[in-house]
């Protein structure tokens, strides 16, 4: 499994691609898998890092999502965003078509 | 232009099928991850980062209309309504949904096409030159033997699990459009004193985390013995190549572990074996069919300049620029081939949009026989246009903005996926080439510099081609953050060479300045009439060098 995430990290969310689509989702507070990042379940510490990876394990979800793995989460002011350029880029869409996407979506939305 | 035999068509529907099945046990669960992934890999089917990618093969390089129109369909019905053009004359889809795939595959194979070969451990789709069978100077048609060597390894039990992935290139003429020496095996046709067309085979090229210049194991191999000589190669290879270790898998390393003498015998004696079998003797009966597919156009017999283009080029500046910088001489008088940018200023490097495909094949069909060709530098190519049809040519494709005319100029950049698609990827490649476009977007600017290769990679895979290119730029990645590194020096062609790398990587927002500083470090130092590679090879690295690290 990939490395996204720091041994220094203090804030971890954990994310997979969705096995039907590829689709980007992020594990929340209730075990659903999510299309965007601000639904996702941010665990405060390693020690609760490595129990909500644990959550993401399950042979359940071996029928939902591909290969989930932890990553950074940054606090600025009052919100979180991910720590990374590529998890900036996967919770959002290509950065050269703003026009697909997550990033298009939610501006289909709004 | 080649055509599926009843062999091919069943193959391949059986290839499909076997996918859907293998595509429905995954969604009910039948399947792991870990048991599918191989699975859909050898199908062509890769995860990404935002959805999963299908690699599409374009066998060296050759699309009819039909082919183009079908790739513009799938664009539309399961993609996203654009395709990727590759640096291995592939193209790929980079939204298809899984469950979907099996359908696609279905309609790309009523066009004689499929993703087989594109992914895996096995031979990958054989590439060539994009002028094949149109320039002037050619020994014979590349893909004649590509074919050949197509069928001999699509499914050859002895390859489907080799060490690593093998590429192969090929090309028929002296000026390597096709980076043979940056192949597992680069083969250049040739012709011997006697008038024989036979080849000279080069092994262990590649790039990736070693990038090492191939060696040329053979000078003139014959005509019939080329399929003994590749399995030699392949036998010696799969017997010898590391297993141990992906990153040692490659040819290349064993070529360079080995030494190339010891490299050389080796295969020789393995040669010799398996000729003495003649059990891979190539008949010529066999070749005559196969060359058949590739007959010459029925070109009409026309004088060699064409009063209407000189009348249009002198109306129309615009358009005499297009001409002078991407169309290049045809071998029939009368005739031109007409390179297509997929480079538009500010534009994806290799991307074309499903109206744009349509207009292609369109154009390919009223004008250039039937074919397209797709270049390992992410272009099409018309290959076959009479030079009086090229204003009309060019106006059609003036107004689906695929007339940028900088075919091998500082903005004809290669640069792959990157970070904005790539799960491998350190950093972004797309947005660098977007910057450094329109930073150069003077085109009297960019023919002042001349010819250069501007090569972007996102990580070290160098699917990018960085390390050939005059200018590299190779993705890193500190602690989440993107930085570039530059190598300078990097060539593709017949005298290819490695970049070296100047020093500290550029910052995001430092990177386009370190280019333009390149850039006119060469402009201010060069003489007569040099060519950037022909500056930096007189100069080397240290003029460059103390420019972009003066403090
Ligand atoms: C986005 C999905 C892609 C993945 C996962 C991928 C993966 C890789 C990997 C792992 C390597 C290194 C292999 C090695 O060194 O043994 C590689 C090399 C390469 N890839 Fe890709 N690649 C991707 C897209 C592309 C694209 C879009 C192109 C063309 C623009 C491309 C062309 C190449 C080439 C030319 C090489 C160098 C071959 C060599 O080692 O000589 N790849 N790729
Ligand atoms: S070079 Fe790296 S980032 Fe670019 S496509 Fe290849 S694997 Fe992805």
């Amino acid at each position: 499994m990939a490395q996204h995430s720091s041994k220094g990290a203090r804030f971890q969310a954990v994310t997979a691609n969705r096995l039907s689509d590829g689709e980007v989702v992020y594990l929340t507070p209730d075990n659903q898998w999510a299309e965007t990042f601000a639904a996702a379940d941010i665990t405060d510490g390693p020690e609760a890092g490595d129990a909500l990876l644990a959550r993401a394990l399950p042979a359940d979800f071996e029928l939902h999502v591909l290969e989930p793995y932890l990553f950074e989460v940054l606090q600025d002011a009052s919100h979180f965003k991910p720590a990374s350029v590529r998890e900036i880029i996967r919770a959002a869409g290509p950065t050269v078509r703003l026009d697909l996407g997550k990033q298009a979506d939610a501006k289909r939305e709004s | 232009m080649y055509r599926y035999d009843e062999f091919d068509h069943q193959l391949v529907g059986e290839r499909v099928k076997q996918f859907r099945g293998q595509v429905e046990r995954r969604v009910s669960g039948e399947l792991s991850e870990d048991a599918f992934k191989p699975l859909r890999l050898m199908n062509g089917v890769y995860l990404q980062l935002h959805a999963y990618m299908l690699r599409v093969a374009i066998p060296y390089g050759t699309l009819s209309s039909k082919q183009l129109r079908m790739q513009a369909h799938i664009a539309r019905k399961y993609d996203r309504g654009y395709g990727h053009f590759t640096t291995r004359q592939n193209i790929q889809f980079n939204w298809p949904a899984l469950n979907k795939i099996p359908d696609l595959l279905e309609e790309l194979a009523t066009v004689e096409m499929h993703a087989i070969q594109t992914s895996g451990n096995c031979i990958r789709n054989v590439t060539s030159d994009q002028y094949a069978a149109a320039i002037d100077g050619e020994v014979e048609d590349p893909r004649i033997i590509s074919e050949i060597i197509r069928q001999w390894s699509t499914f050859h039990p002895e390859f489907t699990y080799l060490p690593r992935k093998f590429k192969i290139a090929v090309t028929g003429h002296d000026n390597d459009r096709a980076a043979i020496k940056l192949h597992d095996i680069g083969i250049v046709i040739k012709q011997n004193e006697l008038g024989d067309v036979g080849y000279e085979i080069h092994v262990g090229g590649g790039q990736g985390r070693t990038p090492l210049i191939a060696k040329k194991m053979a000078d003139f191999v014959p005509k019939a013995q080329l399929l003994a000589y590749l399995e030699a190669v392949m036998r010696v290879y799969n017997m010898l190549g590391r297993r141990d270790n992906s990153y040692k898998a490659r040819i290349k390393i064993m070529v360079h572990e080995t030494g190339e003498v010891e490299m050389r015998r080796l295969i020789e004696a393995e040669f010799a074996k398996i000729d003495a079998s003649q059990m891979l003797a190539v008949p010529p009966a066999e070749i005559d069919r196969i060359s058949a597919y590739f007959a010459s156009p029925e070109f009409e017999t026309l004088p060699a300049s064409s009063d209407v283009l000189e009348a249009a080029k002198t109306r129309d500046a615009d358009f005499a620029r297009w001409v002078r910088a991407n169309v290049v001489a045809h071998k029939q008088d009368g005739y031109a081939i007409v390179n297509i940018s997929l480079k538009p200023i500010g534009g994806v490097p290799g991307d074309a949009s499903d109206v744009q495909m349509e207009a292609v094949a369109d154009l390919a069909e009223r004008y250039s026989f039937d074919e397209i060709r797709v270049t390992h530098e992410q272009n099409l190519v018309l290959p076959h246009i009479r030079l009086h049809d090229l204003k009309t040519v060019y106006d059609a494709l003036h107004a689906h903005d695929l007339a940028t005319a900088n075919l091998g100029l500082i903005s004809d950049t290669i640069a792959c996926p990157g970070l904005d698609y790539c799960n491998l990827a350190n950093a972004r490649s797309i947005p660098l080439a977007q910057e450094i476009s329109e930073r150069f977007a003077d085109l009297d600017r960019q023919y002042d510099i001349g010819e250069l290769k501007i090569k972007i990679s996102g990580c070290i895979n160098a699917c990018g081609h960085h390390h050939v290119g005059h200018i590299g730029i190779l993705g890193v990645d500190k602690k989440g953050t993107e930085f570039y590194q530059i190598s300078l020096g990097g060539s593709a062609d017949e005298n290819a060479s490695i970049g070296k790398i100047t020093g500290r990587a550029f910052t995001e927002e430092t990177i386009v300045d370190a280019i333009e500083t390149v850039v006119t470090t060469y402009t201010d130092v060069r003489e007569g009439g040099e060519r950037f590679i022909d500056t930096y090879r007189r100069v080397g690295l240290d003029p460059f060098k103390e420019r972009l690290y003066a403090e």
